[in-house]
């Protein structure tokens, strides 16, 4: 691991790892009324196919993100361990009870969490009686996991979140999976495109609300069927705008997230109908020999999740998308532009709030899922730094080796430098500064050849500082580079 | 019987902030307090509440959304337990309630007899929205009256304003009606916030009052000018400006609640009283009264003789 990575410990072979994804539609009437519509009935064998599929796997997680469980406040994750009630579907009441009692994995629970926030998400768990559990989870969990087979958890839907902050809930998904050496069944609840009949219908004359609907939504089948579950990801927000996909998608863009983002996978279609207009699917998806290719890149495609505005940081400040959101005039006819409020956009220049991550574009990003710094109290604690640049990865002073792995010369001095500049701005960018720094720890990969030329760079910058200091040589560090620190400073 | 009216409207937002600063027995979490502008402006609806004599509230709520028409409760008690599950921290409520389930079924056949599709919900295992608790315990903490809950119907999201907006306005016909031919004296409520972009954290402490204001300035002006339209009497130009108020400032009244109101109450040209503006974690919320009688109107203009 790297002095400054964070990412969680390889589980042992076989642990750690999601075994499968699925796709299954949420509404209520295959589960409650599937002899009133041939296409509910179908739609109810296709969920026996699914579970049988599931059982198949020797997971020990099912874990479900449900777009019908909105949430505001970050994502929530379900960790009541024996969470029961009846369940009355608050559109389809006349269907009926849906009686449940469900076994949360709490341990899998707490680890999401603190992976979330890892990543720089506001995640909490949740685990109060009587805390209404969705129809789409149960429906799912009723249907795929008679018996609580397998323990489960449960994920909220964001309704702000786009979908990098989905796709970094993902990873995060995926990273307790790893820390917990969980043999994983991630399931998203979700329909494809869903646009309900708002009269009552005949159940036996249900059919996809319309044509247009209809084919977008075997499109999206057809590349799930082949396995491409990156490409329908990135596909979803056409989808949305052409097939009102249920939640704009973002049960896919998790899923996605959560497998790995890849598009080599076996698929399988296990049914599709339409349940109330809407079109509902059951899509499997297992890991394919020679599978993890032919991504596209993808700019949304981050590790980490930088917040949305630092609301509680009181006198930051305030940057974002609604900074352009108009008012009305002031005369009531059409609206104008409201001024601006955010100027320095994207900048923090304050300080965080007690706990927050810091994340900024100012210093090279990340190599693994950790913030660039994160404040506990009055200390500012940074992530191991190197020398290369931001946005460029260039190395001043050249890497350590080439290509092939071979040695070559570098300069040690100006990646000392590079190295210090970019602690500088990772520490501006938290409202801190050099010279708050209380206590530095340096890796270099050779003592004997760096030492004094890193030292006497060192004090350049630090001689009035009077930061305590610790230098240590170690083998190697992840990228091509002779020198890191990681500093601990005043915030 | 004599014919029916409804004697006053409000708007009465739901955060369930609100609650869980008042402390009342119901609630299970507590707070130190927080959110008070807002629930003394409760407390001046609650006083001309008890000043105007009505049978019956009727409550339209964002929180209880179906896409295939408009649902009433036509149950006559439901009993449990109303868990917020967005801010379950802060809300977790023991609610009875009775329905006046004559008023209910009148509304559902008169919002037929407008070419809505209309259904009365009729499980008794049915749990009741928290945004039709909130609401009604704000205005009446001890339950003292029956009610008629409404759900939000979907055709805002699903076609566009201007179709949600005559949807909510032939319901709200179809409620004033329903009210008159029953003679009830009712009192409805519409629980809808105005701006409605929320922060996506919170403090620590929920009550945390230095970190409360508004998502953004564009918001305030909206709401400023959809609340001076409402002290104006203006409420058609409200109306009017709906569709842009949904878009430009998130508006939960994208829910329809406000419109169905406004409708019902036949676009009131008195003004209206504002109790409280104030923010509950970004979002834009006033408590607001119509009040025919005091206005020196007709109560319910449209069901004079």
């Amino acid at each position: 691991m790297s002095a400054a990575g964070q990412a969680p410990a390889a589980a042992p072979a076989g642990r750690g790892q999601v075994v499968a994804g699925f796709v299954v539609a949420g509404m209520p009437q295959p589960l409650l009324a599937p002899e009133r519509s041939p296409a509910w009935g179908r739609l109810r064998a296709g969920y026996e196919r699914v579970r049988a599929a599931i059982e198949a796997l020797d997971a020990d997680l099912l874990l479900l993100y449900s777009t019908q469980w909105p949430s505001v406040i970050g994502h929530q994750i379900q960790a009541d361990p024996e969470p029961e009630w009846v369940h009355v579907d608050p559109e389809f009441h006349d269907l009926g009870d849906m009686p449940y009692r469900f076994h949360m994995d709490v341990g899998y629970a707490a680890a999401l969490e603190q992976a979330a926030r890892a990543r720089g998400l506001h995640a909490r768990r949740v685990a109060y009686r009587g805390f209404p559990i969705d129809t789409g989870s149960i429906v799912a969990l009723t249907l795929l996991n008679p018996g609580n087979r397998l323990p489960a958890g449960i994920v909220s839907c964001n309704m702000y979140a786009d979908r990098a902050e989905t796709i970094v809930f993902g990873k995060a998904a995926r990273d307790a999976v790893v820390a917990t050496g969980r043999r994983c069944v991630a399931v998203a609840v979700t329909a494809l495109s869903n646009r309900l009949f708002t009269r009552a219908i005949e159940p036996a004359d249900d059919r996809i609300s319309s044509l247009k609907d209809d084919e977008w939504n075997r499109k999206l089948l057809e590349l799930l069927a082949e396995g491409r579950l990156e490409d329908t990801s990135q596909l979803m927000r056409e989808f949305a705008a052409q097939a009102n996909a249920d939640s704009k998608g973002k049960a896919l863009w998790w899923l996605s997230a959560v497998c790995g983002a890849h598009n080599g996978y076996q698929g399988t279609v296990h049914a599709y109908e339409p349940v109330w207009g809407t079109g509902a699917a059951l899509v499997g998806l297992l890991p394919a020999e020679g599978g993890g290719v032919d991504k596209e890149f993808d700019e949304e495609d981050v590790e980490t999740f930088a917040g949305e505005r630092g609301v509680l940081q009181a006198g930051a400040p305030e940057a974002g998308p609604a900074s352009a959101a108009p008012g009305p005039a002031a005369s009531g006819a059409s609206p104008r532009p409201a001024p601006a409020t955010a100027p320095g956009a994207g900048v923090a220049t304050s300080a965080p709030r007690d706990g927050a991550t810091v994340v900024t574009d100012a210093a090279p990003k990340p190599v693994g899922a950790y913030p660039h710094a994160r404040r506990m109290g009055e200390l500012l604690f940074l992530s191991g730094v190197g020398p290369r640049q931001p946005g460029t990865d260039e190395i001043p002073g050249g890497p350590v080796r080439d290509a092939a792995g071979n040695p070559r010369d570098y300069d040690v001095a100006a990646q000392t430098r590079a190295t210090i500049e970019n602690v500088r701005r990772i520490l501006e960018a938290s409202g801190s500064s050099l010279d708050r720094v209380v206590d530095v720890t340096a890796f270099l990969i050779d003592m004997d050849r760096d030492f004094a030329t890193y030292n006497r760079v060192y004090a350049e910058h630090f001689a009035s500082v009077g930061a305590t200091r610790t230098t240590l040589a170690i083998k190697a560090l992840p990228t091509p580079i002779a020198v890191e620190l990681k500093v601990i400073a005043r915030a | 019987m004599s014919k029916g009216q409804i004697v006053l409207g409000a708007l009465a937002p739901h955060p369930p902030h609100l609650v869980y600063a008042e402390n009342p027995p119901q609630n299970e979490p507590r707070a130190e307090c927080g959110w008070e502008e807002l629930r003394w402006g409760y407390e001046r609806l609650r006083r001309s509440l008890a000043a105007v004599e009505h049978d019956v509230v009727i409550v339209h709520s964002p929180h209880w959304r179906t896409h295939v028409g408009h649902h009433a409760l036509a149950c006559p008690r439901f009993e449990g337990l109303s868990v917020d599950p967005v801010f379950p921290n802060l809300f977790r409520y023991r609610y009875a309630l009775d329905v006046d389930v004559e008023l209910a079924r009148a509304i559902v056949d008169e919002g037929r007899a407008e070419g809505l599709e209309m259904r009365p919900m009729e499980n008794p295992r049915f749990r009741v929205d928290y945004g039709t608790i909130i609401s009604c315990h704000m205005t009446d903490p001890t339950w003292s009256r029956p009610i008629v809950a409404l759900s939000s119907n979907g055709a805002f999201f699903y076609y566009s304003d201007d179709v949600g907006q005559a949807e909510m306005i032939a319901l709200g016909r179809a409620t004033r009606r329903a009210v008159e031919a029953t003679g009830r004296r009712a009192v409805l409520l519409a629980s809808n916030s105005l701006s409605h972009r929320h922060f996506t954290e919170e403090p620590q402490l929920p009550e945390d009052m230095t970190h409360e204001h508004i998502y953004h300035h564009g918001q305030y002006l909206w709401d400023m000018h959809v609340l001076r339209l409402m002290r104006e009497g203006r409420s058609r130009e409200l109306i009017d400006a709906m569709p842009d108020f949904i878009e430009q400032a998130v508006s939960e009244c994208k829910a329809g609640c406000l419109t169905w109101l406004l409708a019902a109450l036949d676009f009131p040209e008195y003004p209206a009283e504002v109790h409280a503006y104030g923010s509950v974690i970004g979002t834009g919320n006033a408590v607001v009264e119509w009040n025919p009688a005091r206005a020196g109107q007709p109560a319910a203009p449209g069901s004079a003789p």
